[in-house]
């Protein structure tokens, strides 16, 4: 046993430690160096999804029905691997439209309707209030607990009046705390900062403190994990437990249900709402919180298992409740200190839940209920208040206390009511009912105001008398008899087997009705009708949130302001300070140098609407807006009219930008057509030039020579001859031009005639020297040729094979020094491939030189010895050579002769008996 | 930018299959293998498959998502 005291005043140190974190954490916020800007904050202030019911519950839950207390954290794991589906559009969806709750985001949604938000927050209220209810009950019994003179003596949850209560000053502490961090101004973005860094904080606490006590179990009282289960298994009561089925009558359906459910809660719980959406700094922390959330409750589950069996081995099965286990064992072994530790622990655990649940609520109670009411009242209308900010706070504040105080009077009414116990699930069920009209809102246009309304109506309806009417009865407060003969004494509408249907447990039953009733009023009745332009409108800015951001949004409103008069309206609900500053800035970013000439268009109108959002509501913000501007409204056809221009636009300005991509490519290819054809060109005037320079030396000289025997018939007869001699070979030179150039053009055009036969390489080679054989003599040159004993054949035309031949060996005479040449041929063949090599020692040719041996026009060698050749036989050499799938090249270096060759493939060593083709 | 788009796209489909295989592994039937009064070194063989599978899963989902951070 502790002394009150000691436990009342660790408790209040640590309330104070917790206004300390948020004290500094909004401190540090105000010098904009966020203690909370991380993934790291933000999954741990995602960690309040554990509450009390978690930290205590947990282990109750497993010490009645072994594993099956995790669907509960299998779920959110799941779903936080799809979050990138669904959450990050939430968020995205509220940071552009500054949407602060789930009730908010349904009542924009659907048409910023008052009816929907308002119907949203009641359901909040009914399903989460006794969930707080369940948090101060576990402080009470926890400090019961540590307080009683035994551990085994249950003691009752209250005791005395409420005066001397304990839990009800930690509720006043708590709403004081909430007040303080959770409204202290307002903020158009409705953040704390203070807050989260508080929940944080929190998380950690609880998490060390749960892992201590499941070490002390564990390792402490027992020998491990091993040690506990081998005595589990000695009981066959107990060992029942570590099956599903021995679990719970559920069955595997049920253990579905709670993990669907668990990953709705997840993401609908207004605590997660609050803490996931509407503080995220940064999309980005989404990320990481994606695997640091998940391994918080498989850190915080992994002696849930010990600490039940544990407890239940230790104290037997009935006489403690297990749901203390936590405290009982430490205290019954002595460890005081751990014990409160673990208190604290667990103080954290629903101190968190009860802070930022009832910042959500009272959220949506301000915005959502009692500013739809007042701005309806004539005679809030009528009272001409400059100010409203003060009111705003109070309303706020006065809904946090009015929260926290209806769940502590909750916990005292129900007491250890069966209502209270099991409304953990059943406040998820009730949470659940918000999946469909927020699913579908964020990824279907469809839905309408009446279908949501129909829906959620039905689903709570439903939610209310399958759950939560059983649970009164349960606890005594109603005629248990509804429950076994349904209402009137009807059979069929009894409220666990609605319907007469059997075989599920409870939650899943509750559940398959209530979102079978839910999903369906919400598709048929919003089929009913197409959307209104207001709803059209909302539908897409919210099912289009990503593809908006890169373009101007849409603005789907037409009218006039003044600019006067929506500052004015914007100072009455933020104070006249902010309302400039917010003012001053949206002038200079749309380059205005004062807030008087601002222009009152859409976009300002739009500006003034999502900044009262975030204090007072969507449909309240719509409603005040309108009050002061003149507007005409939009039909559904003229919303499908800018969204069709603004669709048009898109799909126009797309087809541009694919059109004038392909333009781009063709240009390019043009291009390069263009400069092919410029270079085709640049030849041909090459070629030409030189054709025509080619023709005109032999034409002048023959011209030269005529003229001058036409002149001068006295002449020699020696002369004579020389001359016409001259004429003669000149002409001759011409007539091989002439040739060479058709040759040449045949054959890069694919005219020319093939005739193939069988060509014996060695005859082939020994005819052409001895046709060069008089040049070479001419020349002093000596001719050596090795040829291979064995004859390679190959399938070719022999007379341009020859003329390939004759071309190298007279290219080799004519270079090689006069006197002292020295020509080898040498003919080779391995592996079928032909190969031809003619060597000179010739001055060789300049590295830079070789790539261009095989160009037209060409010619090596001085001026002097041009004169003898066309500069047309090596291009057509390798041209004859490649038409038959071979190659030419030359390899030499100056003043080491050159070593023209090439090789063919497709050789024989024998005879080739092939008909003439070609 | 391209890159990036392409390797988002690609984390984004690795998080759907492994949200598929672990809502696959945690429920009826893949389940009802694991679920035997039957002990694995000593411990449950349903708890440690529970546990396992739900490590492998964050370390999974851990390991796609911090492979695109960079």
């Amino acid at each position: 046993m502790l002394p009150e005291a000691l436990v009342v005043a660790v408790s209040f140190a640590y309330l104070l430690l917790l206004f300390a974190v948020a004290y500094f954490g909004d401190r540090r916020a105000e010098q904009g160096r966020s203690i909370i800007a991380n993934p790291w904050t933000y999954a741990l202030s995602m960690a309040v999804y554990c509450t009390a019911w978690t930290y205590f519950g947990s282990v109750g839950r497993a010490a009645s029905g072994g594993v099956w207390f995790l669907p509960i954290y299998l779920g959110p794991t799941l779903a936080l691997a799809l979050s990138w589906l669904l959450l990050l559009k939430m968020i995205r969806i509220a940071k552009s439209y500054r949407i602060t709750s789930i009730a908010d985001f349904i009542a924009s949604r659907y048409g910023k309707s008052h009816l929907l938000g308002g119907l949203v927050t009641i359901i909040t209220v009914v399903g989460i209030i006794p969930y707080i209810a369940l948090q101060l009950k576990a402080i009470a019994s926890g400090y019961a607990l540590l307080t009683a003179p035994s551990a085994i003596h249950q003691p009752p949850a209250q005791v005395g009046y409420w005066f001397q209560d304990s839990t009800l000053y930690i509720a006043l502490i708590l709403a004081t705390f909430t007040i303080l961090f959770g409204a202290r101004h307002l903020d158009a973005t409705e953040r704390h900062e203070g807050m989260v860094a508080a929940i944080a904080f929190e998380s950690v606490v609880k998490l060390v403190a749960f892992l201590a006590v499941g070490l002390f179990v564990t390792y402490g009282i027992y020998n491990g994990f091993s040690d506990i289960f081998s005595r589990v298994y000695d009981d066959p009561e107990l060992a029942k437990l570590l099956t599903i089925s021995g679990g719970s009558e559920a069955g595997y359906g049920g253990w579905f249900t709670l993990v669907l459910l668990a990953m709705l809660s997840v993401i609908f719980l207004p605590r997660q709402f609050q803490v996931t959406v509407v503080e995220n700094v940064n999309e980005q922390h989404l990320r990481r919180a994606m695997w640091l959330f998940p391994l918080y409750l498989f850190l915080i589950n992994i002696f849930v298992l010990p600490i039940a069996f544990g407890g239940l081995l230790h104290f037997g099965s009935g006489t403690v409740d297990p749901d203390n286990f936590v405290l009982s064992l430490p205290l019954s072994h002595g460890m005081e200190a751990l014990a409160l530790f673990v208190f604290v622990g667990g103080l954290s655990a629903a101190t968190g839940m009860v802070i930022v649940e009832t910042i959500a609520v009272s959220t949506m109670i301000c915005n959502d209920l009692v500013m739809p009411l007042l701005l309806r009242s004539k005679r809030f209308s009528h009272a001409a208040r400059p100010d409203l900010t003060g009111l705003l706070l109070t309303i706020r504040r006065g809904a946090i206390l009015i929260v926290v105080l209806l769940g502590y009077l909750y916990f005292r009414l129900a007491g250890e009511a069966y209502a209270l116990v099991s409304i953990g699930l059943i406040s998820f069920a009730a949470v659940a009912q918000f999946a469909p009209a927020m699913i579908g809102g964020m990824y279907w246009r469809g839905g309408t105001r009446e279908g949501a309304l129909a829906g959620l109506l039905a689903g709570f309806i439903v939610w209310a008398y399958t759950l939560m009417l059983p649970s009164f009865a349960k606890s005594g407060w109603l005629d248990p008899g509804f429950l076994e003969h349904g209402l009137f004494g009807f059979e069929l509408l009894k409220p666990e087997q609605l319907f007469g249907l059997t075989g599920l447990d409870n939650i899943s039953h509750a559940l398959f009705w209530s979102m079978l009733a839910n999903i369906g009023f919400y598709v048929f009745v919003s089929l009913l009708r197409e959307p209104t332009g207001q709803e059209a409108s909302q539908a897409t800015l919210f099912v289009d949130v990503f593809r908006r951001e890169r373009a101007e949004p849409a603005t789907f409103w037409r009218g006039s302001a003044e600019v006067r008069e929506l500052l004015a309206l914007v100072s009455r609900f933020l104070g006249t300070d902010k309302a400039q500053r917010l003012f001053g800035d949206y002038a200079r970013r749309r380059g205005f140098s004062s807030i008087d000439q601002i222009k009152g268009d859409a976009g300002l109108v739009h500006f003034a609407e999502t900044q009262l959002t975030g204090a007072i509501g969507s449909a309240s913000a719509r409603v005040m807006v309108s009050s002061v501007v003149q507007e005409e409204p939009l039909g559904l056809d003229e919303v499908m009219y800018i969204l069709d221009e603004a669709s048009q636009v898109r799909a126009y300005s797309h087809q541009l930008e694919e059109k004038s991509r392909a333009l781009e490519a063709a240009t390019q290819e043009l291009r390069e057509a263009n400069e092919q054809l410029k270079e085709l060109d640049r030849l041909k005037d090459d070629i030409m030039s030189s054709v025509t320079h080619e023709l005109r030396t032999p034409l002048t000289s023959i011209r030269a020579l005529s003229e001058m025997l036409l002149d001068d018939p006295m002449i020699a007869l020696e002369d004579r001859k020389r001359f016409l001699g001259i004429i003669v070979s000149e002409t001759e030179r011409l007539t091989r031009l002439v040739n060479q150039v058709l040759d040449l053009a045949k054959i890069e055009s694919g005219h020319a005639e093939w005739h193939n036969t069988d060509v014996d390489m060695r005859e082939l080679v020994e005819h052409a020297v001895e046709a060069t054989s008089q040049l070479f003599r001419d020349r002093g040159a000596r001719i050596e040729v090795k040829l291979p004993e064995t004859a390679p054949h190959l399938l070719a035309d022999h007379d341009r094979l020859l003329q390939v031949m004759l071309n190298l060996l007279s290219n080799a005479a004519k270079f090689v020094p006069k006197g002292e040449g020295h020509v080898r041929v040498v003919l080779g063949f391995e592996d079928g491939v032909v190969r031809v090599e003619v060597i000179d020692n010739g001055p060789g040719l300049a590295q830079e030189f070789l790539p261009y041996v095989f160009e037209k026009f060409r010619q090596g060698g001085d001026q002097k010895e041009r004169t003898q050749g066309t500069g047309l036989g090596l291009p057509i050499s390798r041209q004859i050579i490649e038409h038959f799938g071979g190659c030419m090249w030359v390899e030499s270096r100056p003043g080491e002769g050159a070593r023209f060759a090439f090789t063919l493939p497709g050789g024989k060593p024998g005879p080739i008996s092939a008909p003439d083709s070609q | 930018m391209r890159g990036s788009m392409m390797r988002r796209g690609l984390a984004r489909q690795r998080l759907v299959a492994v949200f598929l295989t672990a809502a696959l592994l945690f429920n009826y039937p893949v389940l009802s293998l694991f679920d035997r009064p039957v002990a694995f070194f000593g411990l449950p063989l349903l708890y440690v498959y529970m546990f396992v599978v739900w490590g492998v899963v964050i370390a999974f989902i851990a390991w796609i998502v911090e492979r695109g951070i960079r």
